[in-house]
């Protein structure tokens, strides 16, 4: 048996004006075929304008275990939101 | 690294609050266990599936039915490689769920294992066998396991036409002669309980399914039991056999004004519990025709991967 074909993750933009988001993965042997059975398998309903495809071994991912630690610095710092704030009702257009 | 009672005490908690577990989520192994076998069953449920209608794509009574059904054998296509994709996120890869299948490791659902004698049984794959698969897959969209749960909302989505395409073209057969109408309801006499026993064996009696339902339910995997889901789909369909005009073949099949559900006659478990172990009419035929077709296919995999190498190694 030959070795599987390499797994790629595949991001659809859906149009014009909005980012490229992730949509799933598929296997294929090189990058323009992954392109192209991104597109059968991913866009059949006219779902998207451009397709980008990424090696799923080349994507680095923060680690889940640390994921409260990693997360933690933005956890207490309420005065980022502009909701912190209290101004008179009188001061429009804030 | 925490604890193992740390890590499944924050397993359950995301459970509890019907949060959904990701793929590098720490995670019981009987639950990936559970999913795997799952997912990979849908997977292989969904390739196997394009047997029974590809047979009549080179048969379709006009090209407007041709393309229309070549869109949906090869939306079954697309749909077994969401799920194969949703698979692999649990550590296993697609070429050992399908070795696997060819070697009778793991299942498919039993219904393709019934024949498509006439055009009326792709209606009625389409209205009954889609219509089920629906009712079994809208509250996977909201499985406790993100990728599962993500593969089946797009799934849902595109069924959705294969039911109505189903459900047109049995139309148009009930609205024609009386040769067409008869074809039309022997197909419906035909898949009727297969369709019923898709949705596994009964909650309780003899033959229940060793407390899987439980279990699953608790982890978040399945929403409601099987006896819950074939009543929906009963309810549903009913009506809609009687815009076709057609007769569902159960003499006791009446509406309950009491418990206000439709009371039907439940399908020979037996049978079920036969075909899947293998003893269908076409168990043999499905998988020989899915292994030939892997191997007959092999080549063009290899060429492919040799070609990509070649490039590589030329760009190198």
């Amino acid at each position: 048996m030959t070795s599987q074909w390499p797994l790629w993750e595949v991001f659809v933009r859906a149009k014009r004006g909005l980012s490229h988001i992730h949509v799933g993965s598929l296997h294929a042997p090189d990058a323009a075929m992954a392109v192209r059975n991104a597109r059968d398998v991913y866009t059949r309903r006219g779902e998207g304008v451009s397709i980008w495809v990424v090696p799923s071994d080349q994507i680095t991912a923060s680690s889940p275990d640390e994921k409260d630690a990693f997360f933690d610095p933005a956890g207490d710092k309420v005065y980022r939101h502009p909701t912190f704030y209290e101004v008179p009702a009188e001061a429009k257009h804030l | 690294m925490a604890g193992t009672e740390e890590r499944e005490a924050a397993f359950y908690a995301i459970i509890d609050a019907d949060g959904r577990i990701e793929p590098r989520d720490d995670m019981p192994e009987a639950y990936r266990r559970t999913l795997v076998r799952q997912i990979a069953q849908h997977a292989h449920s969904e390739i196997i599936g394009m047997q029974p209608e590809g047979n009549w794509i080179s048969r379709a009574p006009s090209l407007r039915r041709k393309a229309i059904l070549l869109a949906k054998v090869q939306d079954e296509a697309g749909h077994g490689l969401y799920l194969y994709a949703a698979a692999e996120t649990l550590g296993v890869s697609r070429d050992q769920l399908l070795e696997l299948l060819h070697a009778r490791k793991q299942k498919y659902s039993s219904i393709f294992n019934y024949p498509t004698l006439t055009w009326a049984d792709v209606g009625a794959i389409g209205w009954l066998v889609d219509g089920a698969a629906i009712t079994n897959q809208v509250p996977l969209t909201r499985c406790s396991y993100g990728p599962y749960a993500r593969a089946m909302v797009r799934i849902c989505k595109e069924e959705s036409f294969h039911q109505r395409q189903g459900f047109e073209a049995l139309l148009t057969l009930t609205r024609g002669t009386p040769a067409q109408k008869a074809m039309a309801q022997d197909a419906l006499d035909r898949w009727w309980y297969p369709s019923l026993a898709m949705f596994g064996p009964p909650d309780t009696g003899e033959q229940a399914s060793g407390g899987h339902t439980e279990q699953s339910m608790r982890w978040g995997i399945k929403r409601f039991t099987n006896d819950e889901l074939r009543q929906r789909f009963v309810d549903m369909t009913v009506p809609q056999s009687q815009v076709l005009g057609l007769t569902i073949p159960d003499p006791d099949l009446r509406w309950n004004e009491e418990r206000g559900h439709y009371d039907f006659t439940p399908p020979d478990y037996d049978e079920l519990f036969r075909v899947i172990k293998g003893d269908g009419p076409c168990n043999a035929q499905r998988l020989a025709h899915r292994v030939a077709a892997h191997e007959d296919g092999a080549w063009v995999r290899e060429a492919a991967a040799a070609y990509a190498a070649k490039k590589q190694e030329v760009a190198a």
